[in-house]
């Protein structure tokens, strides 16, 4: 290492890896750690090998109602926002600049809002007053209102429209970029080559000329997918009813953030970090095949 | 009808451009629609929030509900100009820098090339895919070990830190800025300082302006619950959560502060959207 060359380098980067290594790759290493302790916070911790794994896996029935959730959860969220991004993208971006710009703006705006999705908890409220059971009722679809966000068959269903409205963020960004940097003379040649229709044009064309950006977004749609939990929590509550809306990110909240089980919250956090990673690995290998 | 297309291309029927188009108005709607719920709520008389059956727009529009919220907010005990002084400081503060460290970072790596950068880079990437929910825990112990409750540095200082600035900074410094321009300042006899700040910076524009509202909007919404305890050091989102947590009786006013929350980030978006889009061209990954 020649620190006369690089010494200014070093000097560049080093406040922020510094932080990023205090505040994200070593959290992740003692988590990994902790997971194999017993640890309260006031108490040393006390190594208990694998009995926080042994118990989530076979005596936890919640935490299975959580995995199963998030599963269910990530598996509809996932996927469908990241197709809807990439459609609604690719149809914004044949419409004339001012409405490219505004429709840009409407989808991107739910997911930048903060707080403005529990205006869904107003639409969908459990009394007469809310505004989907009144037009319900009114059209004679239903003829009591429906409790939306406390009915265990409902609130789970609620919580996955509420999410898909306000996930057009990130990765639609980077697919109307995406789109919009791609050479205009690969059309034209594949026009002249006998590309049929736009479908064909989408998947020979478009889809492998913005591959780098389809590897980004679905990266972050992954992650959002799997993220779902404290907003989950601002619409159906906590504890949800008969746990239909638990996740694995409540159950880690409830024993990290409530019952100071330290080291079982980072047990829960580990197999978190497992699942993500692992869903990752499998959607790039699929990404590696488009076109 | 004359379809609002852009370019014609010979690929395209006019049935699909029509199917393409009810598609984006459907979703359109289903987007806009508790947006104008929250724009229409915010300007209803008492009467109108509780009609039954409900009414999607409001008829006789009124203030009311920003009069209310300017009432509760000067009864508040903690004066309301002190919460929306805490946000504004939490976000300047933590925008300003991440901005600085990330770009100073991202230079040094796509620039630079220092040995150990990939590295560096492939554990920033890494990063991305994992939620930082999984990472809660461990930062909880190391801010209180740092001593860091109740203040502000808690929620300031890991935002610096976030990983997705720096990675969309690196990816448009890569391919936006020329070496030749940078070699050019250095035989002008530039230090690397000011080559970084007077010539990198200058043509990334659209990247630092993209880590503003990044920033901006993940602190702007901040209620810093977890870490701040003192009253008088607390979040205007939180301020607003409590004020809307007053359950029926405020459903005109938490429509009012809805509004309110979501004006800012809008605005600061819709001022930057053409730099945000040019920055997320940069984004992809190779592989």
């Amino acid at each position: 290492m020649n620190l006369k060359k690089w010494g200014i380098s070093y000097l560049f980067a080093l406040p922020y890896i510094l932080l990023f290594l205090v505040f994200t790759v070593i959290p992740v290493v003692i988590a990994i750690a902790l997971s194999f302790t017993s640890y309260n916070m006031l108490q040393p911790p006390i190594w208990v090998a694998w009995d926080n794994y042994v118990k989530l896996l076979f005596s936890d029935d919640v935490f299975l109602i959580a995995v199963k959730n998030t599963l269910l959860f990530a598996s509809i969220t996932g996927p469908v926002s990241y197709f809807l991004c990439l459609i609604l993208a690719w149809f914004i971006n044949e419409l004339k600049p001012a409405v490219r710009t505004f429709l840009t703006l409407l989808f991107y705006a739910p997911s930048i809002s903060g707080n403005v999705f529990m205006i869904w908890t107003v639409l969908f409220s459990g009394d007469a007053y809310g505004w989907v059971n009144g037009v319900l009722m009114r059209w004679g679809i239903i003829y009591e209102p429906v409790r939306w966000l406390t009915n265990p068959d409902t609130l789970l269903g609620v919580t996955i429209l509420v999410t898909l409205w306000m996930s057009l963020g990130t990765s639609f960004l980077a697919f109307i970029a995406g789109l919009q940097g791609i050479d205009a003379t690969l059309y034209e040649a594949g026009a002249i080559d006998g590309v049929p229709n736009r479908w064909q044009e989408l998947w020979f064309i478009t889809l492998p000329a913005m591959r780098p950006q389809l590897m980004f977004g679905a990266i972050m749609s992954i992650t959002a997918s799997f993220a779902a939990g404290k907003n989950i929590v601002s619409l159906v509550g906590f504890p949800s009813t008969d746990y239909a809306g638990h996740t694995v990110i409540t159950h880690l909240m409830d024993y990290g953030n409530i019952r100071f089980e330290m080291g079982y919250a980072a047990a829960i956090a580990t197999l978190l970090f497992i699942l993500m990673l692992g869903t990752q690995r499998l959607v790039q290998h699929l990404l590696r095949k488009i076109g | 009808m004359k379809l609002p297309i852009y370019r014609k291309r010979v690929t395209r029927s006019p049935g699909g451009d029509l199917a393409a188009l009810v598609i984006l108005v459907l979703l359109g709607a289903f987007m806009a629609l508790p947006m104008v719920y929250v724009i229409s709520s915010a300007f209803k008389p008492l009467n109108e929030l509780f009609l039954f059956p409900p009414r999607f727009f409001v008829r006789n529009p009124t203030l009311d509900n920003f009069k209310d919220l300017a009432i509760l907010m000067a009864e508040s005990w903690v004066p309301m100009s002190r919460y929306f002084l805490n946000t504004i400081l939490i976000t300047s503060l933590g925008t300003a820098g991440h901005v600085l460290l990330a770009s100073l970072c991202a230079f040094a790596i796509a620039k630079h090339r220092f040995p150990g950068s990939k590295a560096i880079f492939n554990l920033i990437v890494l990063s991305l895919m994992f939620a930082p929910e999984v990472t809660a825990i461990p930062n909880y112990l190391t801010i209180s070990f740092l001593g860091w409750i109740d203040t502000y540095s808690a929620i300031i200082v890991p935002a610096w830190a976030s990983s997705l600035g720096l990675f969309l900074m690196k990816q448009f410094m890569d391919q936006m800025v020329p070496d030749s321009l940078l070699e050019a300042a250095r035989i002008d006899g530039a230090g690397e300082l000011k080559v970084f700040w007077q010539v990198a910076m200058p043509s990334v524009r659209p990247a630092w302006l993209t880590l503003i509202i990044l920033s901006f909007q993940s602190l702007w919404g901040t209620t810093g619950s977890s870490f701040i305890y003192s009253e008088s050091l607390k979040t205007l989102p939180y301020a607003l959560n409590q004020i809307v947590a007053g359950g029926i009786a405020r459903a005109g006013v938490g429509a009012a502060v809805a509004l309110v929350m979501m004006v800012v980030p809008v605005t600061v978006f819709v001022l930057n959207q053409r730099s945000v889009v040019a920055t997320m061209g940069t984004s992809g990954l190779k592989e």
